[in-house]
């Protein structure tokens, strides 16, 4: 099972909306999976900026006066905005490397959920619902978000192990399926230099991911390359600095719908998750067909 | 006419009062609205009635129908009309992975197309798909007839029983144990009334359709083979 919900939106109109549509589409999804839920969302790019979502387990101790002294490691204005576990930390888009590589010299406890000069990623274990208020997803605006929930089949059920992934900057991925051959992917992508937070089969397939963007690769080409190294089931949806691709393996059997407006291009598991999309009546409602990369960038 | 909001009053509520439907009824007309996508909407219904869902349906909608007509005025999710026992099931959409699924009876009509493994395991279930079909269809399909107006995806009919597949447009793979096979007359016949109760005479001729079936060379046991089960 899992769920999947994401949402690409070609109206700047919906802009605003696009938390509170992506959280009504997961909380939907919640029977396919109500072990943990997450978000990621894609918003402001293009003002010069960087933001980095950290993520602590003990937040009062970590985040007290992490601006500050993230203002003062990297020499740089900072601005931090604390979402319960989460905290997005807003550097100057050149100094966002140096930003990471402080953070976890300042607070060796903090989890890298994400950086980029778009992308925020909010997840834990939980209901979707419960996640989704927790860090007032529904108020968050953006250009596009995937959003996933969880029923963990082959990792232990932590926040570290809730989808979406991200393992470069501005990208992630979310799954629903099982990889087979991740231990042995994992293995090859450590030697070329990428490096993995968790035993999960799915951080290794955004891995994979990542690792092709990195060498120059296409996104299509990226998922595309999925299809022919890695086995097992999946549905991908990936995220982009200005994209959105979703790639399923050639057997298939993990469910996809998509819906296409002229407002927006929205994937769900379950037809279920798109029914109070605006226009959903007259939308192009079509099921990706396996082993076909689909991807939409602005 | 008894319309149901799906919205308002539950898929419980709906369920029970069509399975409290038994033999012969006054109730026959049956209108479902705001289905979205729900799953088993008028799942396990045993009674001769018209139902009528507007709008797309979620998994297994008319799941192990017995005798009532359903027509789904929108697209079906996975397994619509699984294990069908008898009746009819007519869909305007698409239907999604395995639609008619182990059917053993009655006839599912599809207007688009329908995704992978159609009539997977099918055991006397009639399929009429107006489009094209996906991927690993009738895989494994004991008997009853599928017809495909359109195109077949990889792998049709792999370890095929007695199953009859009539596709007219291409196969794009024929999978283990399934070779194209005569037209003949019975066959012609047998494609001229499902056509006509598929509500596609005046799309297609049965002289347009290729049959594919069993090469009985799997499913028996083969002394000559025997070392290698």
């Amino acid at each position: 099972m899992c769920g999947i919900v994401g949402l690409f939106l070609k109206d700047p109109k919906l802009e605003p909306q696009l938390g509170a549509m992506l959280t009504d589409m997961l909380i939907t999804m919640t029977d396919r999976g109500p072990d943990s839920a997450g978000i990621a969302i894609y918003s402001g790019a293009g003002k010069g900026l960087g933001k980095i979502t950290v993520q602590s387990s003990s937040p009062d101790a970590d985040f007290k006066n992490l601006d500050g002294d993230l203002k003062e490691a990297i020499g740089a204005p900072v601005a931090m905005l604390v979402k319960s576990t989460h905290a997005v930390m807003e550097v100057p888009l050149g100094q966002l490397d140096a930003a990471r590589s402080a953070l976890t010299h300042l607070r060796p406890n903090l989890k890298i959920m994400s950086s980029g000069e778009n992308i925020e990623i909010f997840k834990e274990v939980g209901l979707p619902k419960d996640v989704a208020a927790r860090f007032e997803v529904s108020k968050m605006g953006g250009t596009h978000g995937i959003g996933h929930t969880r029923m963990a089949t082959e990792s232990a059920v932590t926040t570290m192990g809730a989808h979406p992934f991200s393992t470069g900057q501005d990208q992630c991925l979310v799954h629903n399926g099982s990889l087979s051959n991740h231990n042995g992917v994992r293995r090859e992508l450590k030697r070329l230099g990428m490096t993995f937070e968790t035993e999960n089969d799915t951080e290794v397939g955004a891995a994979f991911i990542s690792h092709k963007l990195q060498t120059g690769e296409s996104l299509g080409n990226a998922l595309e390359a999925t299809l022919t190294d890695l086995d097992g089931f999946f549905t991908f949806v990936v995220g982009t600095h200005n994209g959105f691709g979703v790639v399923r393996d050639p057997i298939a059997c993990k469910p996809a719908v998509m819906a296409e407006t002229d407002q927006y291009v929205a994937f769900g598991s379950e037809y279920r998750a798109l029914v109070n999309l605006p226009g959903i009546e007259d939308a192009r409602v079509w099921e990706p067909e396996p082993a076909t990369v689909y991807f939409w960038e602005r | 006419m008894q319309t149901f909001d799906l919205g308002k009053e539950g898929l419980r509520a709906l369920n029970s009062s069509l399975h409290a439907l038994k033999g012969q009824t006054n109730m026959t007309n049956w209108e479902v609205v705001n289905p979205k996508g729900a799953h088993a909407i008028a799942a396990g219904v045993d009674a001769p009635v018209d139902i009528t869902v507007r709008g797309s349906t979620g998994y297994y909608c008319a799941g192990m129908n017995k005798q009532a007509t359903i027509r789904i005025k929108g697209s079906a999710g996975p397994g619509v009309a699984e294990n069908m026992m008898s009746g009819t099931v007519i869909i305007d959409g698409n239907a999604s992975q395995y639609a008619g699924a182990t059917g053993r009876g009655g006839l599912l009509v599809v207007k688009g197309n329908a995704s992978s493994r159609c009539g997977v395991s099918m055991k006397g279930i009639d399929i009429v798909v107006h489009g094209s079909i996906g991927h690993m269809s009738a895989f494994m399909a004991q008997s009853g007839n599928l017809v495909v107006l359109g195109d077949a995806g990889d792998a049709l009919g792999d370890s095929l029983y007695e199953a009859r597949l009539f596709v007219r447009g291409s196969v794009k793979s024929l999978g283990a144990d399934c070779i194209e096979k005569e037209m003949r007359p019975e066959h012609y016949a047998i494609l001229e009334d499902l056509l006509k109760r598929g509500e596609a005479d005046h799309l297609a001729k049965p002289q347009e359709f290729k049959r594919y079936g069993s090469a009985r060379k799997l499913y028996n046991f083969n002394i000559d083979n025997a070392s290698a089960y």
